[in-house]
Protein backbone atom coordinates (compact mmCIF):
# COMPACT_ATOMS: atom_id res chain seq x y z
CA UNK A 1 0.00 0.00 0.00
CA UNK A 2 1.42 3.37 -0.95
CA UNK A 3 1.79 5.96 1.79
CA UNK A 4 -0.17 9.19 1.42
CA UNK A 5 1.67 11.77 -0.62
CA UNK A 6 4.35 13.30 1.59
CA UNK A 7 4.94 17.04 1.59
CA UNK A 8 7.24 17.67 4.49
CA UNK A 9 10.14 15.35 5.26
CA UNK A 10 12.69 15.85 8.02
CA UNK A 11 15.99 13.99 8.16
CA UNK A 12 17.65 14.07 11.57
CA UNK A 13 21.39 13.45 11.34
CA UNK A 14 23.65 15.19 8.85
CA UNK A 15 26.32 12.62 8.24
CA UNK A 16 26.59 9.93 5.57
CA UNK A 17 23.20 8.19 6.08
CA UNK A 18 21.33 11.49 6.39
CA UNK A 19 23.01 12.99 3.34
CA UNK A 20 22.35 9.92 1.21
CA UNK A 21 18.73 10.05 2.39
CA UNK A 22 18.15 13.65 1.31
CA UNK A 23 19.93 13.05 -2.00
CA UNK A 24 17.76 10.01 -2.64
CA UNK A 25 14.53 11.83 -1.76
CA UNK A 26 15.29 14.54 -4.31
CA UNK A 27 16.52 12.09 -6.92
CA UNK A 28 13.30 10.12 -6.59
CA UNK A 29 11.25 13.23 -7.19
CA UNK A 30 10.26 14.44 -3.75
CA UNK A 31 9.51 18.12 -4.33
CA UNK A 32 8.16 19.11 -0.92
CA UNK A 33 9.81 20.77 2.03
CA UNK A 34 12.98 18.91 3.04
CA UNK A 35 14.76 19.62 6.31
CA UNK A 36 18.16 18.29 7.36
CA UNK A 37 19.19 18.56 11.00
CA UNK A 38 22.77 18.06 12.22
CA UNK A 39 24.27 18.16 15.71
CA UNK A 40 27.65 19.33 14.45
CA UNK A 41 28.30 22.74 12.90
CA UNK A 42 29.85 21.19 9.78
CA UNK A 43 28.33 20.15 6.48
CA UNK A 44 28.34 16.35 6.08
CA UNK A 45 31.88 14.99 6.01
CA UNK A 46 33.46 11.60 5.72
CA UNK A 47 34.40 10.01 9.05
CA UNK A 48 36.77 7.17 8.11
CA UNK A 49 39.68 9.55 7.34
CA UNK A 50 39.40 11.05 10.86
CA UNK A 51 41.38 8.12 12.25
CA UNK A 52 43.59 7.82 9.18
CA UNK A 53 44.70 10.56 6.77
CA UNK A 54 43.38 13.52 8.76
CA UNK A 55 44.98 12.43 12.01
CA UNK A 56 48.18 11.53 10.19
CA UNK A 57 48.25 15.15 9.04
CA UNK A 58 48.24 14.45 5.32
CA UNK A 59 44.65 15.51 4.56
CA UNK A 60 42.61 18.59 5.49
CA UNK A 61 38.93 19.26 6.08
CA UNK A 62 38.22 20.20 2.47
CA UNK A 63 39.30 16.74 1.32
CA UNK A 64 36.64 14.91 3.31
CA UNK A 65 33.49 16.79 2.30
CA UNK A 66 30.92 14.15 1.41
CA UNK A 67 29.05 16.05 -1.25
CA UNK A 68 30.91 17.65 -4.11
CA UNK A 69 27.86 19.07 -5.89
CA UNK A 70 26.37 22.32 -4.57
CA UNK A 71 23.86 21.98 -1.73
CA UNK A 72 21.59 24.49 -3.45
CA UNK A 73 20.50 21.68 -5.78
CA UNK A 74 18.95 19.82 -2.85
CA UNK A 75 16.82 22.77 -1.71
CA UNK A 76 17.23 21.96 1.97
CA UNK A 77 16.22 23.70 5.09
CA UNK A 78 19.43 23.12 6.93
CA UNK A 79 19.94 23.25 10.69
CA UNK A 80 23.56 22.61 11.66
CA UNK A 81 25.07 22.70 15.14
CA UNK A 82 21.55 22.26 16.46
CA UNK A 83 20.92 18.70 17.63
CA UNK A 84 17.44 17.26 17.89
CA UNK A 85 16.47 16.84 21.52
CA UNK A 86 12.96 15.39 21.31
CA UNK A 87 10.61 13.59 18.99
CA UNK A 88 6.82 13.46 19.21
CA UNK A 89 5.56 10.73 16.89
CA UNK A 90 1.89 11.53 17.61
CA UNK A 91 2.16 15.25 16.90
CA UNK A 92 4.78 14.61 14.20
CA UNK A 93 7.32 17.11 15.44
CA UNK A 94 11.03 17.21 16.17
CA UNK A 95 12.38 19.70 18.69
CA UNK A 96 15.90 21.07 18.34
CA UNK A 97 18.29 22.18 21.09
CA UNK A 98 17.52 25.84 20.43
CA UNK A 99 13.80 25.19 20.93
CA UNK A 100 12.81 25.24 17.27
CA UNK A 101 10.00 22.79 16.56
CA UNK A 102 9.88 21.22 13.13
CA UNK A 103 6.71 19.59 11.86
CA UNK A 104 7.01 16.62 9.49
CA UNK A 105 4.87 14.11 7.69
CA UNK A 106 7.83 11.82 6.98
CA UNK A 107 10.89 11.33 9.18
CA UNK A 108 14.32 9.77 8.68
CA UNK A 109 16.28 9.08 11.86
CA UNK A 110 20.00 9.01 11.15
CA UNK A 111 21.63 10.31 14.33
CA UNK A 112 24.44 7.77 14.26
CA UNK A 113 26.39 6.70 17.28
CA UNK A 114 28.74 8.22 19.80
CA UNK A 115 31.83 6.89 21.57
CA UNK A 116 31.29 4.70 24.58
CA UNK A 117 32.83 6.39 27.59
CA UNK A 118 34.97 4.87 30.28
CA UNK A 119 33.02 4.69 33.52
CA UNK A 120 34.42 6.88 36.28
CA UNK A 121 36.92 8.59 33.98
CA UNK A 122 38.27 11.77 35.60
CA UNK A 123 37.86 15.16 33.91
CA UNK A 124 41.44 15.63 32.75
CA UNK A 125 42.84 17.70 29.94
CA UNK A 126 44.21 15.35 27.30
CA UNK A 127 41.49 12.70 27.63
CA UNK A 128 39.73 12.19 24.31
CA UNK A 129 37.34 10.13 22.27
CA UNK A 130 37.33 10.28 18.47
CA UNK A 131 34.11 10.64 16.57
CA UNK A 132 33.89 14.13 15.10
CA UNK A 133 36.01 16.45 13.03
CA UNK A 134 36.46 18.67 16.09
CA UNK A 135 37.70 15.67 18.11
CA UNK A 136 40.13 14.86 15.33
CA UNK A 137 41.61 18.35 15.11
CA UNK A 138 41.90 18.60 18.89
CA UNK A 139 43.84 15.33 19.00
CA UNK A 140 45.89 16.28 15.97
CA UNK A 141 47.02 19.50 17.62
CA UNK A 142 48.37 17.40 20.51
CA UNK A 143 50.08 15.04 18.08
CA UNK A 144 51.66 18.05 16.36
CA UNK A 145 53.15 18.93 19.75
CA UNK A 146 54.66 15.45 20.06
CA UNK A 147 52.23 13.92 22.55
CA UNK A 148 52.96 10.47 23.96
CA UNK A 149 49.74 8.62 23.22
CA UNK A 150 47.96 5.89 25.10
CA UNK A 151 45.00 4.29 23.31
CA UNK A 152 42.51 2.29 25.32
CA UNK A 153 40.93 -0.35 23.10
CA UNK A 154 42.39 -2.16 20.07
CA UNK A 155 39.35 -2.13 17.80
CA UNK A 156 39.21 -0.43 14.40
CA UNK A 157 39.56 3.11 15.73
CA UNK A 158 42.27 2.27 18.26
CA UNK A 159 44.29 0.33 15.71
CA UNK A 160 43.99 3.04 13.06
CA UNK A 161 44.93 5.81 15.48
CA UNK A 162 47.96 3.78 16.58
CA UNK A 163 48.98 3.40 12.93
CA UNK A 164 48.51 7.15 12.33
CA UNK A 165 50.65 7.95 15.39
CA UNK A 166 53.44 5.64 14.22
CA UNK A 167 53.32 7.23 10.75
CA UNK A 168 54.16 10.48 12.54
CA UNK A 169 56.92 8.83 14.54
CA UNK A 170 55.09 9.22 17.84
CA UNK A 171 55.29 6.82 20.76
CA UNK A 172 52.00 5.01 21.18
CA UNK A 173 50.81 2.41 23.65
CA UNK A 174 47.63 0.43 22.99
CA UNK A 175 45.84 -1.25 25.88
CA UNK A 176 43.48 -4.11 25.11
CA UNK A 177 41.37 -5.98 27.61
CA UNK A 178 41.16 -9.19 25.55
CA UNK A 179 44.02 -11.45 24.53
CA UNK A 180 44.37 -10.12 20.96
CA UNK A 181 43.24 -7.03 19.02
CA UNK A 182 39.73 -7.42 17.59
CA UNK A 183 39.63 -11.01 18.73
CA UNK A 184 35.85 -11.15 19.09
CA UNK A 185 35.44 -10.12 15.48
CA UNK A 186 38.32 -11.89 13.74
CA UNK A 187 39.35 -14.75 16.02
CA UNK A 188 42.66 -15.45 17.68
CA UNK A 189 44.60 -16.51 14.56
CA UNK A 190 44.08 -13.25 12.69
CA UNK A 191 44.06 -11.33 15.97
CA UNK A 192 47.62 -12.49 16.50
CA UNK A 193 48.58 -11.38 12.97
CA UNK A 194 47.22 -7.92 13.79
CA UNK A 195 49.10 -7.89 17.08
CA UNK A 196 52.37 -8.76 15.37
CA UNK A 197 51.74 -6.15 12.69
CA UNK A 198 51.37 -3.37 15.26
CA UNK A 199 54.36 -4.51 17.31
CA UNK A 200 56.52 -4.72 14.18
CA UNK A 201 55.60 -1.10 13.51
CA UNK A 202 56.70 -0.05 16.96
CA UNK A 203 53.39 0.07 18.82
CA UNK A 204 53.63 -0.90 22.48
CA UNK A 205 50.61 -3.21 22.35
CA UNK A 206 49.59 -4.70 25.68
CA UNK A 207 46.80 -7.27 25.60
CA UNK A 208 44.89 -8.93 28.44
CA UNK A 209 45.25 -5.80 30.54
CA UNK A 210 42.71 -3.77 32.47
CA UNK A 211 42.83 -0.04 33.18
CA UNK A 212 42.74 0.81 36.86
CA UNK A 213 42.90 4.60 36.63
CA UNK A 214 43.76 7.52 34.40
CA UNK A 215 45.80 9.89 36.54
CA UNK A 216 47.26 13.36 36.42
CA UNK A 217 47.18 16.77 37.98
CA UNK A 218 44.59 18.58 35.88
CA UNK A 219 45.94 16.92 32.75
CA UNK A 220 46.62 13.35 31.70
CA UNK A 221 49.99 12.14 32.98
CA UNK A 222 49.70 8.37 33.21
CA UNK A 223 47.43 5.34 32.93
CA UNK A 224 47.67 2.88 35.77
CA UNK A 225 46.86 -0.75 34.99
CA UNK A 226 45.38 -3.34 37.29
CA UNK A 227 48.46 -5.06 38.70
CA UNK A 228 50.34 -1.79 39.09
CA UNK A 229 52.03 -1.19 35.71
CA UNK A 230 52.05 2.44 34.62
CA UNK A 231 51.98 3.98 31.12
CA UNK A 232 53.35 7.54 31.12
CA UNK A 233 51.51 9.60 28.51
CA UNK A 234 50.20 13.06 27.57
CA UNK A 235 47.09 11.99 25.70
CA UNK A 236 44.63 9.19 26.31
CA UNK A 237 42.22 8.13 23.59
CA UNK A 238 39.31 6.02 24.79
CA UNK A 239 38.30 3.80 21.85
CA UNK A 240 36.10 1.14 23.39
CA UNK A 241 33.26 1.13 20.93
CA UNK A 242 30.19 3.23 20.27
CA UNK A 243 26.61 3.45 21.41
CA UNK A 244 23.68 4.54 19.24
CA UNK A 245 22.56 8.14 19.67
CA UNK A 246 19.03 7.53 20.89
CA UNK A 247 18.88 9.61 24.10
CA UNK A 248 16.75 12.21 22.28
CA UNK A 249 14.19 9.49 21.46
CA UNK A 250 13.53 8.34 25.00
CA UNK A 251 9.80 8.66 25.65
CA UNK A 252 9.01 9.02 21.93
CA UNK A 253 7.05 5.73 21.67
CA UNK A 254 9.65 4.27 19.31
CA UNK A 255 11.13 0.94 20.37
CA UNK A 256 14.68 1.54 21.60
CA UNK A 257 16.90 -1.45 22.26
CA UNK A 258 20.54 -0.88 21.35
CA UNK A 259 19.31 1.41 18.58
CA UNK A 260 15.98 2.28 17.00
CA UNK A 261 14.33 -1.06 16.35
CA UNK A 262 12.84 -1.22 12.85
CA UNK A 263 11.14 -3.80 10.70
CA UNK A 264 12.91 -5.49 7.79
CA UNK A 265 12.09 -2.50 5.56
CA UNK A 266 13.71 -0.04 8.06
CA UNK A 267 10.35 1.33 9.21
CA UNK A 268 10.38 2.28 12.91
CA UNK A 269 6.80 3.58 13.08
CA UNK A 270 4.28 4.76 10.50
CA UNK A 271 6.04 7.42 8.36
CA UNK A 272 9.28 7.01 10.36
CA UNK A 273 12.37 5.21 9.05
CA UNK A 274 15.89 4.88 10.42
CA UNK A 275 19.30 4.49 8.77
CA UNK A 276 22.94 4.17 9.72
CA UNK A 277 24.58 3.39 13.06
CA UNK A 278 21.38 4.14 14.97
CA UNK A 279 19.22 1.61 13.09
CA UNK A 280 18.64 -1.93 14.36
CA UNK A 281 16.71 -4.15 12.02
CA UNK A 282 16.20 -7.83 11.18
CA UNK A 283 18.47 -8.82 8.31
CA UNK A 284 16.64 -11.53 6.39
CA UNK A 285 19.91 -12.74 4.87
CA UNK A 286 21.08 -13.84 8.30
CA UNK A 287 17.94 -15.53 9.60
CA UNK A 288 16.25 -12.28 10.55
CA UNK A 289 18.62 -11.60 13.44
CA UNK A 290 18.46 -8.00 14.64
CA UNK A 291 21.57 -6.18 13.46
CA UNK A 292 23.03 -2.77 14.13
CA UNK A 293 26.01 -1.91 11.98
CA UNK A 294 28.44 0.96 12.51
CA UNK A 295 30.18 0.79 9.14
CA UNK A 296 30.39 3.32 6.34
CA UNK A 297 28.91 1.17 3.59
CA UNK A 298 25.88 0.31 5.70
CA UNK A 299 25.18 3.97 6.40
CA UNK A 300 25.41 4.81 2.71
CA UNK A 301 23.17 1.93 1.66
CA UNK A 302 20.61 2.37 4.44
CA UNK A 303 20.32 6.10 3.81
CA UNK A 304 19.30 5.36 0.25
CA UNK A 305 17.05 2.45 1.17
CA UNK A 306 15.25 4.19 4.02
CA UNK A 307 14.52 7.28 1.91
CA UNK A 308 13.12 5.11 -0.86
CA UNK A 309 11.06 3.16 1.68
CA UNK A 310 9.53 6.36 3.01
CA UNK A 311 8.59 7.72 -0.41
CA UNK A 312 7.43 4.52 -2.04
CA UNK A 313 5.52 3.04 0.87
CA UNK A 314 6.97 -0.34 -0.19
CA UNK A 315 6.73 -2.49 2.94
CA UNK A 316 7.55 -5.74 1.18
CA UNK A 317 11.14 -5.18 0.10
CA UNK A 318 13.55 -6.08 2.89
CA UNK A 319 16.92 -4.45 3.47
CA UNK A 320 19.15 -7.53 3.49
CA UNK A 321 22.74 -6.69 2.58
CA UNK A 322 26.03 -8.42 3.30
CA UNK A 323 27.76 -6.13 5.80
CA UNK A 324 31.14 -4.84 4.63
CA UNK A 325 33.92 -2.94 6.35
CA UNK A 326 37.48 -1.99 5.56
CA UNK A 327 40.41 -0.62 7.49
CA UNK A 328 43.75 0.73 6.30
CA UNK A 329 46.69 0.18 8.60
CA UNK A 330 50.37 0.55 7.64
CA UNK A 331 49.52 0.37 3.97
CA UNK A 332 47.60 -2.88 4.41
CA UNK A 333 43.98 -2.99 3.32
CA UNK A 334 41.98 -5.08 5.75
CA UNK A 335 38.46 -5.95 4.58
CA UNK A 336 35.68 -8.02 6.07
CA UNK A 337 32.30 -8.94 4.65
CA UNK A 338 29.46 -10.95 6.09
CA UNK A 339 28.62 -11.73 9.64
CA UNK A 340 30.88 -13.97 11.63
CA UNK A 341 32.35 -14.39 15.04
CA UNK A 342 35.93 -15.11 15.94
CA UNK A 343 34.83 -18.52 17.16
CA UNK A 344 33.32 -19.61 13.81
CA UNK A 345 35.21 -22.19 11.75
CA UNK A 346 37.77 -20.39 9.62
CA UNK A 347 39.70 -21.60 6.58
CA UNK A 348 42.58 -19.79 4.94
CA UNK A 349 41.81 -20.12 1.22
CA UNK A 350 44.30 -17.83 -0.53
CA UNK A 351 47.76 -16.55 0.32
CA UNK A 352 49.67 -16.68 3.58
CA UNK A 353 49.13 -14.84 6.86
CA UNK A 354 52.82 -13.96 7.07
CA UNK A 355 52.76 -12.21 3.66
CA UNK A 356 49.94 -9.91 4.82
CA UNK A 357 48.12 -10.93 1.67
CA UNK A 358 45.53 -13.60 2.29
CA UNK A 359 41.84 -14.49 2.28
CA UNK A 360 40.09 -16.37 5.08
CA UNK A 361 36.47 -17.50 4.94
CA UNK A 362 34.15 -18.37 7.80
CA UNK A 363 31.43 -20.99 8.17
CA UNK A 364 28.15 -20.92 10.02
CA UNK A 365 25.51 -23.68 9.76
CA UNK A 366 27.01 -25.02 6.55
CA UNK A 367 27.05 -21.76 4.60
CA UNK A 368 29.79 -19.22 4.03
CA UNK A 369 29.05 -16.50 6.58
CA UNK A 370 32.03 -14.23 6.18
CA UNK A 371 35.26 -13.32 4.45
CA UNK A 372 38.25 -11.50 5.88
CA UNK A 373 41.26 -10.51 3.83
CA UNK A 374 44.44 -8.51 3.85
CA UNK A 375 45.27 -6.80 0.53
CA UNK A 376 42.88 -8.94 -1.53
CA UNK A 377 39.96 -6.65 -2.44
CA UNK A 378 39.08 -8.54 -5.61
CA UNK A 379 38.64 -11.79 -3.72
CA UNK A 380 36.62 -10.15 -0.97
CA UNK A 381 34.03 -8.99 -3.49
CA UNK A 382 33.82 -12.46 -5.04
CA UNK A 383 33.20 -14.10 -1.67
CA UNK A 384 30.88 -11.29 -0.62
CA UNK A 385 28.69 -12.26 -3.53
CA UNK A 386 28.71 -15.90 -2.41
CA UNK A 387 27.62 -14.80 1.05
CA UNK A 388 24.73 -12.85 -0.51
CA UNK A 389 23.73 -15.99 -2.40
CA UNK A 390 23.99 -18.12 0.76
CA UNK A 391 26.43 -20.45 -0.95
CA UNK A 392 27.38 -23.57 0.96
CA UNK A 393 30.74 -23.54 2.65
CA UNK A 394 31.83 -26.57 0.67
CA UNK A 395 31.01 -24.77 -2.60
CA UNK A 396 33.07 -21.80 -1.42
CA UNK A 397 35.98 -24.11 -0.60
CA UNK A 398 35.67 -25.79 -4.02
CA UNK A 399 35.66 -22.40 -5.70
CA UNK A 400 38.77 -21.43 -3.78
CA UNK A 401 40.55 -24.67 -4.69
CA UNK A 402 39.77 -24.12 -8.37
CA UNK A 403 41.03 -20.52 -8.31
CA UNK A 404 44.46 -20.76 -6.74
CA UNK B 1 27.37 8.62 -19.91
CA UNK B 2 31.08 8.36 -19.17
CA UNK B 3 32.76 6.88 -16.11
CA UNK B 4 35.56 9.00 -14.69
CA UNK B 5 37.65 7.59 -11.84
CA UNK B 6 40.06 9.71 -9.85
CA UNK B 7 42.83 7.13 -9.50
CA UNK B 8 44.65 9.29 -6.95
CA UNK B 9 41.65 8.86 -4.69
CA UNK B 10 40.77 5.25 -5.51
CA UNK B 11 41.75 2.99 -2.63
CA UNK B 12 40.88 -0.27 -4.34
CA UNK B 13 38.14 -1.29 -1.95
CA UNK B 14 36.43 -2.96 -4.92
CA UNK B 15 32.96 -1.98 -3.76
CA UNK B 16 32.24 -0.79 -7.32
CA UNK B 17 33.16 -4.23 -8.59
CA UNK B 18 30.62 -5.70 -6.19
CA UNK B 19 27.97 -3.40 -7.67
CA UNK B 20 28.83 -3.70 -11.37
CA UNK B 21 31.49 -6.28 -12.24
CA UNK B 22 30.75 -5.73 -15.93
CA UNK B 23 32.16 -2.21 -15.67
CA UNK B 24 34.60 -2.23 -12.74
CA UNK B 25 37.26 -4.84 -12.15
CA UNK B 26 39.84 -4.85 -9.40
CA UNK B 27 42.48 -7.36 -10.45
CA UNK B 28 44.96 -9.34 -8.42
CA UNK B 29 47.42 -6.44 -8.67
CA UNK B 30 44.87 -4.52 -6.50
CA UNK B 31 44.36 -1.88 -9.19
CA UNK B 32 40.97 -0.90 -10.57
CA UNK B 33 40.39 -1.37 -14.29
CA UNK B 34 37.44 0.18 -16.10
CA UNK B 35 36.07 -2.38 -18.53
CA UNK B 36 33.60 0.00 -20.21
CA UNK B 37 34.31 3.71 -20.05
CA UNK B 38 30.99 4.55 -21.65
CA UNK B 39 28.51 1.97 -20.36
CA UNK B 40 25.09 1.57 -21.89
CA UNK B 41 22.33 3.80 -20.57
CA UNK B 42 20.51 0.87 -18.92
CA UNK B 43 23.44 0.57 -16.52
CA UNK B 44 22.89 4.09 -15.17
CA UNK B 45 21.19 3.03 -11.90
CA UNK B 46 24.10 0.68 -11.15
CA UNK B 47 26.62 3.39 -12.05
CA UNK B 48 24.86 5.82 -9.72
CA UNK B 49 24.97 3.20 -6.98
CA UNK B 50 28.70 2.71 -7.58
CA UNK B 51 29.22 6.48 -7.23
CA UNK B 52 27.20 6.63 -4.00
CA UNK B 53 28.85 3.63 -2.36
CA UNK B 54 32.48 4.27 -3.31
CA UNK B 55 34.20 4.70 0.07
CA UNK B 56 36.79 6.97 -1.50
CA UNK B 57 34.34 9.12 -3.46
CA UNK B 58 36.54 8.44 -6.47
CA UNK B 59 33.92 7.75 -9.16
CA UNK B 60 32.08 10.36 -11.21
CA UNK B 61 29.49 10.07 -13.95
CA UNK B 62 29.73 12.60 -16.72
CA UNK B 63 26.76 13.08 -19.00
Amino acid sequence: MAEPLLENITVVGASLAGLRAVETLRREGFAGRLTLVGAEPHLPYDRPPLSKELLAGIWEHDQILLRKAPYAGLELELYLGNPAVALDVGKRTVTLATGIEIAWDGLVIATGSQPRLLPNAPALDGLYTLRTLDDCFAIRTRLDAGARVCVIGAGFIGAEVAAACRSRGLDVTVLEMLEQPMVRGVGSVIGSVLAELHRDQGVDLRCSVAVDAIEGDGKVERVRLVGGAVVECDLVLVAIGAVPTTDWLIGSALTLDNGVVCDSSLLAAPLVVAAGDVCRWPNALFGGDLMRIEHWTNAAEQGVFAAHRLLSGDADTAFAPVPFVWSDQYGIKIQCAGRFKGTDRMELVHGALSDHRFVAIFESAGVISGVLAFNQPRQVMIYRRMIAERASFSDALSFAAANQ
Amino acid sequence: MKIVVDFDKCKSNAVCMGVAPEVFEVRDDNFLYILQEEPAEELRPKMEEAVRTCPAGAIELVG
